[in-house]
């Protein structure tokens, strides 16, 4: 037998103020957001903090407490799993271990009546590049294979919403590199919205067009990679997303496009377009690889004592002890010219006003930097 | 490397070398042993299988092929046997339904009462086969129903519902979640989920249940000694006829038991190791 045909609903898909409340804790906390169709878009943040429970409540294996969950014009917030326009690619794929390949791809063509699957079948396999393992089980082929096959088997069924869990967790970095690339083409060749849920804000950079960075059940901010990198708007994406050197200051004047901000006794400027927020209070942040090691940029905070170094390759990473005692992390290219620096050198640290961006004062310096990173 | 000239070694004594080689193969003799311990009562049966034994089949009187030739020889031990086949079919069918369904319902759900019923379950395991049987017996004779075919499978489903819980409850709790999450995430309602994901993935756990259920009732003669009456099943009969001498189609039977499941034993593991090598 097969379900009645599965709602056809088309359009971009939007969470309005949908919050899932477990026993003693809120999980997702009356969030909003419109995924606009087609698009690549990454749920980040640190394990616990709501975004898999999100993606639960949009597969409708987790109903909400409250809230609405629509794709298009058609509400899905009740609807059964089987009964949405929806696939998933789970965290450990979930392949099912007593199908071969073709039939666990098959499944889903199957249950909706779909009379000759092996058409279908045979071009998702090519699209992923696995036709010749249609036969095998899935204990018979490699994580990086698996996981293949666990898209195949999402998108054969040409959902309106894919949803990942964590899809590359489980394999190793190199192998997770080339999965990273292969989803991506994979998504402009289907056109199908992909939701990506990942705690790797580097892969989530790399893939997605939109991140929604997230954090107790709330989003902190969304907008593009290079949007949130540049101009973070709270201390928890300047610091979850790459690394931040934040410095508490106080706003002397605001006039024309920059502000001037006395930090520690010492004056610098901030373009008033990068501030995230009106108080006087304010924290200043720079990344590390705008901060420049004995140059004259117009933002300048005199000496510092080098406390570490460690050559990564491409660059080399310096702690730098300011006259207050903050710890600074610089970025150096290892080019040619590159000064030698060592550990109790004094250096002079400066930065152009562009590079610096001004965030609420009243935060926690480091929301969002000691947060787990690993998966959960 | 420099080779180092040794000094000729002193001659072992025989003494010497047998407590060595002693030594050396201490742990094959133990098992040789171990084995041997547990199989003699195995071999015995079939060696007078093929007693020429006539009434008593307790001195070996010399070889025969008759009784494998014709294994329904001696009076009424094939009626034992059929009666204990069928009685061991109907009450493996009837417990693995229920033990399953009980299964399903202790491993997947939360209810008030679980963990009471999860440890009454083991009860029927422990408690001893002469109580239940007595008991049973009172029961039935309690309630008008006469001892026979009936009150015995009513006897061994019993029983061998508890050891199906188990069984089926084990693998239910080894069982995946998400491969039905992911069922239901392509399309399969609760109905079809059951049936083309959990339902094959928890079956090898149903079938052993099925098979100990089977050699639990086809083995029982204490519970069916008590609720049985007139009808004779295959260890009734022998324990009957032990009075007066066994015969040795009892031997024929039991030894053929024996290899048909060993035969199983063997298939299933050739069939296991024929799958490991087509995924290496």
């Amino acid at each position: 037998m097969s379900n009645p045909k599965v709602s056809d609903s088309r359009g971009d898909l939007h969470l309005n103020r949908l919050t899932k409340r477990f026993a003693d804790f809120i999980a997702v906390d009356d969030l909003s957001l419109t995924v606009p169709r087609g698009s690549f878009f990454a749920l980040l943040g640190p394990s616990g903090c709501g975004k898999t429970t999100t993606l639960r409540m949009i597969a409708g294996l987790e109903e909400p407490t409250q809230g609405m969950i629509s794709i298009g014009d058609t509400d899905i917030t009740t609807a059964k799993p089987y009964r949405r326009p929806v696939n998933t690619v789970f965290q450990n794929y979930a392949l099912f271990p007593h199908l071969t390949i073709f039939e666990n791809i098959a499944f889903g063509l199957r249950r909706r009546g779909v009379k000759d699957v092996k058409k279908d079948v045979d071009n998702v396999l090519e699209l992923v590049e696995l036709g010749h393992l249609a036969e095998r089980k899935p204990n018979q082929l490699s994580g990086g294979q698996q996981q293949r096959i666990a898209v195949a088997r999402a998108i054969v069924n040409k959902p309106e919403v894919l949803l990942l869990d964590e899809p590359l967790g489980a394999l190793d970095l190199k192998l997770r590199r080339q999965m990273q690339i292969e989803l991506k083409r994979i998504q402009m060749e289907v056109g199908i919205t992909f939701i990506h849920v990942t705690h790797d804000q580097e892969e989530a950079m790399t893939m997605a067009d939109t991140i929604a960075v997230m954090n107790q059940g709330k989003i902190e901010q969304m907008g593009s990679p290079a949007e949130l990198y540049e101009s973070p708007k709270t201390a928890f994406v300047a610091n979850f997303l790459g690394q931040s050197n934040l410095i508490k200051g106080k706003v002397n004047s605001r006039s024309g496009t920059n502000a001037s901000v006395k930090i520690h006794g010492i004056d610098i400027e901030v373009p008033i377009a990068r501030m995230a927020s009106h108080g006087d209070r304010v924290l200043i942040g720079v990344r590390p690889e705008k901060l420049n090691i004995n140059a004259n940029s117009k933002n300048s905070i005199g000496n510092g004592t080098v406390t570490d170094a460690s050559f990564v390759g491409v660059s080399t990473q310096y702690l730098v002890k300011t006259s207050w005692n903050e710890e600074l992390v610089v970025f150096e290219q290892n080019d040619a010219g590159a000064p030698d620096i060592k550990v109790g050198d004094t250096v002079s640290i400066s930065w152009e006003p562009a590079h610096t961006f001004a965030l609420d004062g009243d935060q926690d310096l480091s929301a969002g930097a000691d947060v787990d990173h690993e998966a959960d | 490397m420099k080779t180092t000239t040794l000094a000729p070694a002193p001659m072992p004594t025989l003494s010497h070398r047998a407590s060595r080689w002693f030594a050396r193969n201490l742990i094959r003799i133990y098992a040789a042993l171990a084995f041997i311990y547990l199989f003699i009562p195995v071999a015995y049966t079939f060696a007078f299988s093929f007693n020429d034994a006539g009434k008593s089949n307790l001195i070996w009187k010399g070889f025969t092929l008759d009784n494998w030739k014709n294994p329904c020889g001696a009076p009424e031990v094939c009626s034992a046997l059929g009666n204990s086949l069928k009685i061991g079919l109907i009450s493996t069918i009837l417990a693995t339904i229920l033990g399953t369904m009980i299964a399903f319902a202790l491993g997947r759900y939360r209810f008030k009462g679980r963990s009471v019923i999860n440890l009454l379950i083991f009860l029927p395991m422990a408690t001893p086969e002469v109580v239940l049987g007595a008991s049973l017996l009172a029961m039935f004779l309690n309630f008008r129903i006469n001892p026979g075919m009936t009150t015995i499978i009513i006897a061994h489903v019993m029983f061998c519902i508890s050891f199906v819980v188990v069984t089926v409850k084990a693998r239910i709790a080894s069982l995946d979640p998400r491969l039905e999450q992911a069922a239901m995430d392509l399309y399969a309602n609760e109905r079809e989920t059951f049936r083309y994901i959990t339902l094959p993935l928890v079956m090898p756990g149903i079938a052993g249940a099925a098979l100990l259920s089977f050699s639990l009732s086809f083995d029982d003669f204490i519970i069916t000694n008590f609720n049985s009456g007139t009808v004779a099943t295959f260890p009734k009969f022998v324990y009957v006829s032990a009075a007066r001498g066994i015969p040795a189609q009892a031997n024929v039977i039991g030894s053929s038991m024996f290899f048909i499941a060993l035969i199983i034993v063997v298939v299933g593991q050739i069939i296991s190791r024929r799958k490991k090598l087509k995924v290496n």
